[in-house]
């Protein structure tokens, strides 16, 4: 491969790869941020009958622009149906009607436990972050979740300062035996590659890069011994068709939420 | 029956000092008057429920109202941090508050069970995650038909639920619709309850399933059109993202804050005043 600058951004192909995850029909119950952006680029590509989940209660949401809060009103007013906060929470959510659930967070650790509490002490926060909304329970119900985040040392950390939302626990079968109903993180998505839980060690295993990224910058953006695959790939750069889709919808919603500037 | 009442006498009867309070929404129909009123009023010592306490909590908390809040997810929906609240945990400014954090699963479980007269809330939840730990409200039991341990939340029983809605007619039947969040939860579980309505109709003309709380399980209802922004009515108006951006700046810095709050609260009789008052700070009010 050439030197050149490629054509799009990290974070494009970040997007594009976590998008590319979402098997076409199935139910997505959606972070908002990342995992909102690749949702609906999913949605506008290989995926149009998938049926994106949002916690405000808006199920089947299908927005032309992406909505900057999770209960915005392009979200309800495209939606299949609205229910309230408590039928979101119990009937869909609980009852085990959501295959995937789709993940932000400020801190990962190496079996993808997330925390989106705090930084620092609990009592006496460095950093108080906005708390757990629905993670925890997207993290526990959804039949499989996928984590999307930037790849840095600060995110990618050995110990996490509080755990908002349960991954593999301590590896193994540790996950199993605490009999949480979904199967929890099949795939961490960052802007350098995807990380798959060993099968095994449910580890986080770097199976893939990025084009143009070398398995030692995401060593090196790691906080703890990144695992290796034997046979890292690398990941199809992103299509024509999947940066303008991706790239119209960004401006769409830059446009849509400057006009309320 | 409801009263319906203007609402600064609504606050004045209905809100006391040390009371809970629940000013729910979920980004959508958020009774920011309401919120203003209770600050005009110095009401102090609340404890402040909410599932997604934003920019109006914020504002709560940093005028000096607030010793306690229960929540599950505090932020600038869509912006970032809400950094009275962050000033609150993090330097105890103006005042220590008490905080009981939970998950969104579990607030839910709270507000219906408290709707419902039950002690407290079960659901399969709190798996996982490090908040029992900090959070002796939530613990855990065997059901009693299968053994499974499921997580048990006590319920909420605010003394005053403040909600925000579409439209009442002359008698105070209430009719919403779009993103409902928990407002319904939180109004029945609610000893007393005050709802602000975007206009006060002699008929609501409503289609079954759509007036959803009849007049006699609210105390006041209150008309105050555009009394959710700077969120949205669905109906009515859309979301100010500008102003929740703006927000950011205006309340990052404790003098900045207390500047705005004396000029754009304290400063004005009501919410029609305070929409005037920031119309040169905030295009598109």
């Amino acid at each position: 491969m050439s030197e050149r600058m490629p054509e799009y951004t990290a974070d494009e192909m970040m997007t594009i790869a976590a998008a590319r995850m979402l098997r076409n029909g199935a139910s997505c119950f959606v972070g908002i941020g990342l995992p909102s952006a690749a949702a609906n680029l999913a949605r506008l590509t290989h995926a149009p009958d998938t049926v994106l989940i949002y916690e405000s209660g808006c199920i089947g949401t299908k927005p032309n622009v992406l909505p900057l809060s999770i209960g915005d009103g392009e979200l309800s007013e495209t939606a299949d149906t609205v229910v309230s906060i408590v039928e979101i929470f119990t009937y869909w959510l609980q009852g085990g009607r959501i295959d995937l659930g789709f993940l932000g967070a400020a801190q990962i650790d190496r079996y993808a436990n997330i925390n989106s509490t705090v930084i620092g002490d609990y009592d006496s926060p460095k950093t108080r972050l906005p708390g757990a909304g629905g993670a925890p329970a997207i993290a526990a119900n959804c039949g499989e979740v996928l984590i999307t985040l930037r790849q840095t040392k600060r995110a990618f950390v050995e110990k996490l300062d509080f755990q908002t939302s349960g991954g593999h626990m301590e590896g193994g079968d540790s996950r199993a035996r605490m009999r949480f109903p979904g199967k929890g993180p099949t795939a961490v998505i960052t802007d350098l590659g995807i990380m798959t839980p060993d099968p095994v060690t449910k580890e986080l295993t770097l199976t893939s890069v990025h084009p143009g990224v070398t398995v030692d910058s995401a060593i090196a953006a790691t906080g703890w011994k990144l695992k290796v695959a034997g046979e890292v790939s690398t990941t199809p750069k992103p299509t024509d068709t999947e940066l303008s889709v991706l790239r119209d919808l960004q401006a769409r919603t830059a446009k849509a939420h400057a006009g309320q500037d | 029956m409801a009263a319906i009442l203007q609402l600064k006498d609504a606050i004045a009867e209905f809100v006391r000092d040390g009371d809970t309070v629940a000013l729910e929404g979920f980004t959508h129909l958020i009774p920011f008057a309401a919120g203003h009123e209770i600050i005009r009023q110095q009401r102090h010592g609340l404890t402040v429920i909410r599932m997604t306490p934003d920019v109006i909590y914020d504002q709560l908390i940093g005028a000096g109202c607030v010793a306690k809040i229960v929540f599950s997810w505090g932020g600038n929906p869509g912006v970032g941090s809400l950094h009275r609240l962050r000033d609150a945990i993090e330097k105890k400014w103006p005042n220590p508050i008490e905080v009981e954090e939970h998950e969104h699963a579990g607030m839910a479980a709270a507000y219906a069970a408290g709707a419902s007269h039950l002690p407290f809330g079960v659901l399969r939840g709190y798996v996982g995650t490090d908040l029992p730990k900090h959070n002796p409200n939530v613990r855990f039991i065997d059901c009693p038909f299968t053994g499974e341990k499921l997580a048990a939340v006590p319920a909420h029983r605010p003394d005053v639920t403040v909600i925000h809605a579409q439209k009442a007619d002359r008698r105070g039947n209430v009719m919403m619709w779009g993103v409902v969040g928990a407002q319904k939860e939180a109004v029945m579980a609610a000893r007393r309850s005050i709802v602000t309505v975007e206009e006060i109709v002699d008929n609501l003309n409503a289609p079954p399933n759509s007036v959803i709380l009849p007049s006699w399980v609210v105390s006041a209802v209150s008309e105050v059109p555009g009394g959710a922004f700077p969120s949205y009515a669905q109906g009515y108006y859309a979301r100010n993202n500008a102003f929740y951006k703006q927000w950011d700046n205006i309340a990052k810095d404790r003098g900045t804050f207390l500047t705005w709050i004396e000029e754009h609260v304290m400063g004005t009789k009501d919410f029609g005043e305070f929409k005037k008052s920031i119309e040169s700070a905030v295009t598109h009010v």
